[in-house]
């Protein structure tokens, strides 16, 4: 197990600032219902950018996964299983069968590990565990219309299923294809994937995964000196490393960053995601939605009143030409 | 007034509203069709399905799984039925903005097409939806705003209330209610407005809600223009949509409408024709201008570039020549032709967008997208009743035709 040591003088820091941006956060959600009501017609999507503020807490964590070092032992996967009380596997963790097949984290774990073919050496497969990556601007976030999911300070997206009706939006919109759903239940259906051990690292811990890990591949701290440390291991083994952060930039950054030896794609992550968050793929509709609710009804109510009166001065005239005759 | 008078009273009015005049036997008698047969069939398997979904989840009848959330539910019911029901507001706009008074007979026509549209299209939501009974949780219980499907939950709901006000006028004349009045001017001016901008914005929104997903729809379907894309194809969409729900009114149920209605058909047909054919060509431009846009061209030479091309060449440009011709020959058949082609070809791209073309980068793609029979039986079922709706609506209130004691009110 890894773990940084976190700096006291920046965790105050942070611990100052997160107090800050939850007072400016609550202000903004205080306001009374039917105001945002009212307004939701129109959109208040200053809140769209209102999220850029939240999403970049300073103190959040992350993990950094060293592909290069994961030898496929699905401890990981165990370990996650065992700490979020999640249904016993059928095929057993230490069973290497799983691997026949590419797996995706589904309503009943949060994380899997596949086995890619290595295009350096086929004897040496490279395996990846699949979960969350916690990104800084959430596009399942920005996708849910009832705000189930939130970006917390210490940069684990939640999700919270007494809001969720259903509508699997966010799995549409989620880059990395994580969130799952449990379609066989008919009267509690819920999103399911990894919370970043929420519980455990708020108290001070490390996930799960990260500590059961028995070739530390897993390193678990702040997501900015995660950065550093992954540049350094770059840098210092230039023969092992691309020089690629899988993470730092894509759709805006994620908290969980990875390494490796060969490009991404060889273990199936998606080349073809933008360096901005995917939210801002959507800023320039909303912004039009208030323009189009004051432009329409001067455009349209304009042309409208001048048909009338042209319909009415051309009766007019139409009247006077009777009365001549 | 004595009870057996009340239940007199009661058994005429119940004849005249729901039997149509008819007694019970005559009226049952006349219920045994081939089209209620097959319908009666649709419906018998479809409804217990439906049921099954609600009992054991939607595992048990569609193929949702994690990659692909959504199915042919939504592809179909919602980015399907909604910009076909742009009617209402189409129409509207023509006739009380515009001041297109020759189409008066197709209004309300297009108001009820619209109305049902979205009722129908809400309840292919609510089939899919998880959790169908929150469905009102974007209005109380939590708000996105920065979320596009946030904006359509709204705006649906709203603009759904508008239409079911714009349509009442022909409950309350068909109930004979002494107290129907002509809605002020401005106020219908006023909610024709609000259908416009609630109608512009929903129907865009429906393609924004991809925008979110540059990595998995195909790029020669993703384009920042998706919300100008969706718009556009929705107002063509709407008057072909006229064309054909007037079509199928005057060939399968001539004894609701009246004289003014059947007599104009063919004339208002073209001219809507014409409307459609020139909208078809905005949107087929705007298609190359999005492929232009992102320097797209050289994928038109794969496979999914070849579906594209038949999907612009063969369901928008095809149609839209023919619309153009029938217009120029001022032949009515072949509009209605065109017409029934340009309403495939809207549903096809809409299809397209949200299935075909989503996840088109996964293994075994095509593979994944095709369906359980449970789900097309549901949504044959769904799509019957829509049916069975409005021709239960369109024979007993004046839609197609005018009520005489109201005629002076229009
Ligand atoms: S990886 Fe997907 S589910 Fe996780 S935070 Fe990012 S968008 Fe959301
Ligand atoms: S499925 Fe639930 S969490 Fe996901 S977008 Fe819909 S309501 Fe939000
Ligand atoms: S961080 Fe926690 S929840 Fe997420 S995969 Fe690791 S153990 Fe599971």
């Amino acid at each position: 197990m890894d773990k940084i040591i976190k700096n006291p003088e920046t965790e105050e820091k942070s611990k100052q600032e997160k107090e800050d941006s939850k007072i400016s956060r609550r202000g903004f959600l205080t306001g009374s219902a039917a105001a945002i009501g009212g307004a939701a017609l129109v959109g208040t999507y200053k809140d769209a950018s209102a999220y850029k503020e939240f999403s970049g807490w300073p103190g959040r964590f992350g993990c950094l996964t060293d592909l290069t070092a994961c030898v496929g032992c699905r401890s990981c996967e165990k370990a996650c299983n065992e700490a979020n009380n999640l249904p016993k596997p059928d095929v057993p963790f230490d069973d290497s069968s799983v691997f026949k097949e590419m797996r995706r984290p589904t309503a009943h774990a949060y994380t899997v590990v596949n086995q890619y073919k290595n295009p350096k050496d086929e004897n040496k497969p490279l395996y990846r565990k699949v979960q969350c990556n916690h990104c800084n601007e959430p596009a399942c976030a920005s996708a849910c219309p009832i705000h189930a999911y939130t970006k917390t300070p210490e940069g684990a997206v939640l999700y919270n299923p007494e809001k969720c009706f259903g509508c699997r939006y966010c799995m549409i919109a989620c880059p990395f294809y994580v969130p799952a759903y449990d379609y066989e239940s008919a009267l509690e259906p819920k999103i399911v994937k990894c919370v970043m051990c929420y519980a455990r690292i708020k108290t001070g811990g490390i996930p799960a995964c990260a500590d059961a890990c028995p070739v530390g591949a897993i390193t678990f701290g702040k997501r900015s000196e995660l950065i550093n440390v992954a540049r350094k291991k770059i840098m210092t083994n230039p023969d092992r490393y691309i020089n690629h952060i899988y993470g730092e930039h894509e759709v805006g950054g994620t908290s969980w960053l990875y390494i490796s030896g060969v490009p991404f794609e060889h273990y199936g992550f998606p080349a073809n995601l933008p360096k901005k968050p995917l939210i801002e793929e959507t800023k320039g509709f909303l912004g039009a939605v208030p323009v189009v609710f004051t432009v329409w009804p001067a455009l349209f109510g304009t042309i409208y009143a001048s048909l009338r009166h042209r319909e009415d001065m051309e009766k007019q005239k139409h009247g006077e030409e009777e009365e001549k005759k | 007034m004595s009870n057996g008078t009340r239940t007199e009273n009661f058994r005429s009015w119940f004849m005249d509203k729901l039997l149509m005049g008819m007694s019970w036997p005559e009226y049952s008698r006349r219920l045994i069709t081939p089209f209620n047969m097959v319908a009666a069939i649709i419906l018998s398997i479809g409804i217990p399905l439906m049921a099954i979904r609600f009992v054991y989840g939607l595992a048990s009848v569609t193929h949702a799984s994690n990659e692909y959330p959504w199915g042919i539910l939504l592809g179909w019911g919602l980015f399907g039925g909604v910009p076909l029901s742009a009617t209402g507001f189409v129409m509207g706009t023509a006739y009380y903005i515009f001041g297109f008074k020759g189409y008066k007979p197709l209004v309300r026509l297009g108001i009820l097409t619209g109305f049902l549209g979205y009722l129908f299209a809400v309840i292919y939501l609510m089939t899919d939806l998880g959790r169908p009974w929150r469905i009102y949780y974007p209005m109380i219980i939590g708000f996105g705003t920065a979320s596009v499907l946030f904006l359509v939950a709204w705006h649906v709901a709203t603009y759904l209330t508008v239409q079911f006000i714009e349509f009442s006028e022909a409950i309350l004349e068909w109930l004979k209610s002494r107290r129907v009045y002509k809605w002020a001017t401005m106020i219908v001016i006023g909610m024709t407005i609000a259908g416009i901008i609630l109608s512009t914005l929903h129907q865009s929104a429906l393609g924004a809600l991809f925008l979110l997903a540059p990595g998995k729809l195909h790029p020669l379907w993703y384009s920042s223009y998706l919300p100008h894309l969706f718009l556009s194809s929705s107002i063509y969409a709407a008057l072909a949509m006229v064309i054909v729900v007037s079509t199928l009114v005057a060939k399968f149920l001539p004894g609701a409408a009246d004289n003014n209605f059947l007599r104009n058909l063919d004339r208002l047909t073209v001219g809507l024709g014409k409307g459609a054919c020139v909208g078809m060509f905005v949107y087929f431009a705007l298609k190359l201008v999005g492929v232009a846009h992102d320097n797209n061209w050289y994928l038109l030479g794969t496979p999914y570039g070849e579906w594209f091309l038949l999907e612009i060449l063969g369901f928008v440009l095809l149609p839209a020549m023919m619309l153009t011709y029938g217009v120029k020959n001022s032949s009515p058949g072949i509009v209605r032709f065109g017409a029934f082609y340009a309403v495939i070809g809207v549903v096809l791209n809409r299809i397209n967008v949200s299935i075909i073309a989503f996840n088109w980068n996964l293994p075994d793609h095509l593979h994944h997208i095709i369906p359980p029979w449970q789900e097309f039986a549901i949504v044959a079922a769904i799509a019957m009743i829509h049916m069975l709706i409005f021709r239960w609506i369109v024979n007993r209130m004046p839609v197609v035709r005018e009520e005489p004691e109201y005629k002076e009110l229009h």
